[in-house]
């Protein structure tokens, strides 16, 4: 028995340390890892592929003739890389940077501007007249300054009420009305 | 000079209040791997407790919904001040793939002020750690927005959008 504890305590000694060294020393991150999203303005040809198929829709996109402005609201990204696998230019891709912490929110509000190249006929960029091809862009793609999910599917949220039903105190049975 | 002495000292001393506001689990499992020996917060003093008037920080995670709300504002309320409010979790960030869904108020700001916001679906045992670092103040903040333009030189966005809203609609 004396020998069994021995062995014990000998493969406990012999574990060292496991503890991550992780705020004194940098932790590198795996193989493959998904952080925050960055992009190139210079590729980007701001087709909405990304915008198309953004699960939180955090990518919005802005059509103001030649210029499109595109957002991105990275307070609500999942870090899914699903722009990064639709891209076709690879204009936009999942970095290794996992400590966005922030106290302000608009730190993680990224935007780029493109310019769009026009038609060679008549000199102005396409632009979608249809009211069915509109709709698929609902909510992701909008002509004008904030024009793109505008709203979501519930435009005004009700106000809610703070207080409780009932409270929480027992109140004294002296006070009860009978 | 004691009072400057116990503030040196006791200041990095984190008590974690852990509050799971409509969470799917997976923030929460990342919350309870930082205690793990693995990462070990509570090598910084940081340990979970089990009410808030002992608390010093709340961890919300998942985005808050309607019904959860109000009891969110009275746990707020029964912490006692100074207290600390970090937001684990892209859901009580922005509110996640829910952000305008009729249930979702879209993030905990919403209902009550937050320190630390730190974003991933779930974010890394060691973002967890280096926000609750920045709630203290013992990192430097390091995300900035990026924002980039390709134009033409000397182009002015704000002068193009007010040109291009007098222009009228070409239709075929």
């Amino acid at each position: 028995m004396f020998k069994a504890k021995l062995k014990e305590a000998i493969i406990c000694f012999g574990a060292g340390r496991v503890t991550l060294k992780y705020p004194f020393e940098p932790s590198p991150v795996p193989p493959k890892f998904r952080g925050k999203i960055e992009f190139d303005a210079r590729k980007c040809i701001a087709c909405g592929g990304c915008a198309n198929v953004c699960p939180p829709r955090c990518i919005v996109i802005e059509d103001m003739g030649e210029v499109a402005k595109i957002t991105f609201n990275l307070d609500r990204c999942i870090q899914c890389a699903r722009c990064y696998e639709v891209c076709p230019e690879k204009a936009i891709w999942p970095t290794d940077e996992f400590e966005t912490a922030t106290p302000d929110k608009s730190d993680l509000t990224s935007e780029m501007i493109v310019w769009m190249s026009s038609c060679q006929r008549c000199g102005r960029c396409f632009e979608t007249d249809n009211a069915i091809d509109k709709f698929e862009s609902k909510r992701w793609r909008g002509r004008g300054p904030g024009e793109a999910n505008k709203h979501g599917i519930f435009p005004v949220k009700p106000p809610i009420d703070f207080t409780l039903p009932g409270s929480l105190v027992r109140e004294p049975e002296g006070e009860q009305v009978q | 000079m004691i009072s400057d002495l116990c503030k040196k000292m006791l200041s990095k001393s984190l008590w974690l209040f852990h509050t799971n506001c409509g969470a799917c689990n997976g923030c929460d499992i990342e919350v309870i791997d930082v205690l793990t020996p693995y990462y070990d917060v509570e090598r910084f003093g940081m340990k979970l407790v089990g009410s808030p008037r002992h608390a010093d920080a709340l961890v919300i995670t998942g985005s808050v919904s309607r019904q959860v709300a109000p009891a969110l504002k009275r746990l707020y309320e029964a912490t006692p001040d100074p207290k600390v409010v970090i937001a684990v979790g892209t859901c009580a960030v922005g509110g996640n793939i829910w952000f305008d869904t009729y249930n979702i108020l879209g993030g905990a700001d919403k209902v009550v002020p937050v320190t630390v916001y730190i974003p991933g679906c779930p974010p890394r045992p060691e973002a967890i750690i280096y926000g609750a670092a920045l709630a203290l103040g013992m990192v430097p903040k390091k995300v900035k927005p990026q924002r980039e333009q390709h134009v033409p030189r000397g182009f002015d966005l704000d002068a193009y959008i007010a040109r291009w809203q007098d222009t009228p609609v070409v239709t075929r």
